[in-house]
């Protein structure tokens, strides 16, 4: 297939069937001699293959027959007061994995990473995690608490802490157990449902280490908080005071220049850069500041990882460098030989990533990748690299290393120390067949 | 002075936490109480009261009370059983909260099956290690469709309940606060747990500071994974919808028609007309009582199509059209029977929004 794109591109082989023959004879008897020479003539060019040139009619219709809309008159401005995205664009959504969850109120939606660009991911496809349902809840009535080992317990409204100096800033979050499907084997198709549950954003708040010291927090004795959201499931979970010291946890109201949408925790909710999405806790209604840790649901029952001696290990929160390939990847078809840029996306709970290597023969060989600016903590990075497809089978890989130096790891060197038996913070190499009929598929290696 | 580098450096350290030590709590702290006038105020005692509701592993927070393994049973069997079976082993909803553990794990503090590579699933009972945490969740969030609607009480029989089905407390046992400290000390996996590990962010637990795995960055000829031993079985190729309505229209790669056998080859084009496709239930959902169905927690047990623990709307439809009274009446009673094991719960519902639903119901459930 010559299907290149800025190249013609012409009728498939036997793009005329049997009906198409007798109906192309039946017109010709009917007078229609000009239909019937041109569709054999483009026909029997094709057949020729090879021979481009001599099917080429005058051009590509697309080009000589001025469409309706340089012919007419288009939408007039504010048609949509919040715009929404072409309607060619119905397929990018968040979709459910069938059958992981029972119930829709404590599922997960994935996001689209097969067809984003950039780092950024739309509000409006940013993965979903509930516990209990999510609620559009009214900002002029929720309110934040801290109390604990505070001076004085305090109140805000959302009005104070938007009034509050803030500050902007990208992370990703990535839920601990993204990827947790695939411990022991290949279970799902695409790397919206293997590595869909991480998105990134731009997000404003006011750091919570400026709201602790309004209270007058104890920050010698006060070692961990606890944030605990507003919706059924109330979530809680313990966040270290040193991160929350470093004033990069956010109590967080804006997201990519828009309020947080409802699914997201709207009107507040926990960042906490670098560490699992639990911890975001949405809706957030309470900060308390302990000596203790919590020992909530979410660290001590799940969000905790078996190792093969049969101990737990808890209150696991980084998430650990890892990086995987969006473009292309499992469920794609690539179109036809010759080049295509391998894109993808790498980050770190660590800090910076520093370097993403590619491999295209499943990790025998690998070149280094170029990295996309902004390259930010805690943050995604996109990468790119160039590569021109033989038409013959290729494994796609690809290892992204953090500033800490922190190698990402194969699956057999993951399963090593881990085993096999955990759920949470699988980060390990993904790997992607292009077969020669140009389909990619999700593969495990050893 | 010496030349030491080492001792300079510690030197120079000191100096910086001194510094920091001087400088940093008191008067930083200080000036952001006052740098803000006007902003946040005292809460009350009764509003801390009403939502510092945490209790932590050493029992701080926990509400004086009592609660017998009898009452939990009531208790459960009218609240908690349709999602998690009666006896707390149903994994049909969420995973089985009961099971694995032994009177040998209770001696011992660390639950052996999970040192067994063939033992099938993890219930809460083999993973939990603190039973503030089971008395701290379900006073918080169950039941799943009304958090908070539990008595100190209940909360206190319903937990006992539990661990009575884990035979850590006796048919005849009491929980209180003055004896829960003594049942922590039976729980089956109470030793089975670490946070020697390199991912907290903090240093409060003081884990390892290097990661578990290290991996190295060969470049070329690297050893390694060279047989494909795991890929999706072609019957499962359609399991997750057609993908090639899961990808761009255009780009550099088409999604794969799933609905066709493996290796057909070139991308099937997809008619542009998909995103209008996709577009439409939202259109038809307006013909739904959508509002009342999640306001009233319907869709917590039921959805449109497919069986979750109850039936979906469109097989109770097929089995009860045009029969909405009766319809109305079992949504407001509750039953058990007709449709498997599962009961469902009596809805406090008015009667006119019951008939709304039953109504819809009647006529065909249409989306």
């Amino acid at each position: 297939m010559n299907r290149t794109s800025g190249r013609l591109i012409k009728a498939p082989e036997n793009f005329i069937d049997r009906a198409g023959v007798g109906r192309v004879f039946a017109e010709a008897k009917e007078g229609r001699r000009d239909f019937l020479r041109s569709a054999f003539a483009a026909a029997a060019g094709v057949a020729a293959a090879g021979s481009a040139v001599a099917a080429q009619p005058e051009g590509d219709p697309n080009i000589l027959n001025l469409p309706e809309h340089s012919k007419g008159l288009g939408q007039p401005v504010v048609t949509d007061g919040y715009g929404k995205p072409s309607r060619y664009e119905g397929n990018v959504q968040r979709r459910q994995s069938p059958g992981l969850t029972q119930t829709a109120q404590a599922s997960v939606s994935f996001a689209p990473l097969q067809s984003l660009f950039g780092i950024v991911t739309p509000s409006g496809l940013h993965f979903e995690r509930h516990h209990q349902g999510w609620w559009d809840i009214d900002p002029s009535k929720h309110r934040l608490m801290l109390n604990g080992m505070v001076k004085t317990p305090k109140v805000f409204t959302m009005d104070e802490i938007m009034r509050l100096p803030s500050v902007s800033r990208f992370h990703f979050i990535e839920c601990g157990a993204n990827t947790g499907m695939e411990w022991g084997n290949v279970a799902v198709p695409t790397c919206q449902y293997t590595h869909g549950m991480l998105s990134c954003s731009e997000f404003t708040g006011v750091p919570l280490i400026t709201l602790l010291e309004m209270a007058g927090a104890d920050l010698k004795a006060g070692r961990f908080i606890l944030a605990e959201g507003a919706d059924g499931s109330s979530m809680t979970r313990t966040i270290p005071m040193s991160l929350v010291r470093s004033g990069e946890v956010l109590v967080a109201y804006g997201q990519n220049g828009e309020m947080l949408r409802p699914e997201n925790g709207y009107p507040l909710r926990l960042v906490v850069p670098g560490v699992q999405g639990v911890s975001w806790v949405k809706y957030l209604r309470r900060i308390e500041l302990g000596d203790q840790p919590y020992g909530t649901k979410d660290e001590t029952v799940h969000y905790v990882d078996l190792m093969p001696d049969g101990l737990h290990r808890q209150y696991t929160s980084i998430q650990e460098c890892k990086s995987v390939v969006t473009t292309p990847s499992g469920g794609q078809v690539l179109l036809d030989k010759g080049f295509y840029s391998i894109s993808g996306l790498a980050w770190s709970g660590r800090g910076k990533v520093k370097r993403v290597d590619v491999s295209v023969d499943g990790g025998r060989n690998w070149r280094t990748a170029r990295l996309q600016d902004p390259v930010m903590s805690k943050c995604l990075t996109r990468f790119n690299l160039d590569w021109v497809w033989d038409g013959k089978p290729a494994i796609i890989q690809s290892r992204a290393i953090d500033e800490t130096g922190y190698v990402q790891p194969t699956k057999p060197q993951l399963r090593g120390v881990r085993g096999t038996r955990s759920i949470y913070h699988n980060n390990a190499i993904q790997s992607w067949l292009v077969q020669e009929s140009g389909e990619v598929r999700n593969v495990q290696l050893s | 002075m010496s030349s030491s580098p080492k001792r300079l450096a510690s030197w120079a350290m000191a100096l910086v936490a001194l510094v920091a030590a001087a400088a940093l709590p008191a008067s930083a702290q200080e000036s952001s109480r006052d740098r803000f006038p006007g902003i946040g105020r005292a809460a009350t005692p009764a509003e801390v009261a009403a939502w510092d509701i945490d209790v932590r592993p050493d029992f701080k927070g926990l509400p004086k009370g009592a609660g017998s393994v009898a009452k939990g049973q009531d208790v459960w069997e009218s609240k908690c059983a349709s999602c998690h079976g009666v006896f707390g082993e149903s994994n049909e909803v969420f995973a089985p909260l009961v099971g694995g553990t032994t009177d040998e794990d209770i001696k011992t503090g660390r639950v052996a099956n999970l040192k067994r590579n063939d033992f099938p699933g993890r219930t809460t009972l083999m993973k939990v290690s603190s039973v503030s945490t089971l008395w701290d969740y379900i006073n918080r969030a169950m039941p799943w469709n009304a958090p908070k609607s539990l008595s100190t009480e209940e909360v206190y029989a319903v937990t006992a309940y539990l661990l009575n089905l884990g035979r850590i407390v006796p048919d005849d046992f009491t929980l209180s606060d003055a004896n829960i400290a003594q049942v922590q000390q039976r729980l089956p996996n109470r030793n089975g747990v670490t946070t020697a590990h390199s991912m907290w962010p903090g240093r409060e637990f003081a884990g390892t500071a290097q990661p578990d795995v290290k991996a190295a960055a060969c470049m070329s000829n690297c050893p390694g994974e060279t047989k494909t031993t795991s890929m999706l079985p072609d019957h499962a190729r359609n399991a997750h919808g057609n993908l090639a309505q899961q990808n761009r229209l255009v780009g550099a790669q088409r999604g794969a028609d799933t609905t066709r056998p493996a290796g057909s080859g070139s991308p099937s084009p997809v008619p542009a007309a998909a995103p209008a496709a996709a577009a439409k239930p939202v259109a038809a959902a307006a013909q739904a009582p959508i509002e009342l169905l999640q306001k009233n927690t319907c869709t917590a047990c039921h959805a449109p199509d497919r069986k979750l623990v109850g039936p979906s709307w469109g097989e109770v439809a097929k089995r009860h059209g045009g029969k909405a009274d009766y319809l109305a009446a079992k949504i407001r009673s509750g039953g058990s029977g007709t449709w498997g094991s599962v009961p469902m719960p009596p809805q406090s519902i008015s009667e006119a929004d019951a008939g709304r639903i039953a109504q819809w119901l009647a006529a065909g459930a249409a989306p």
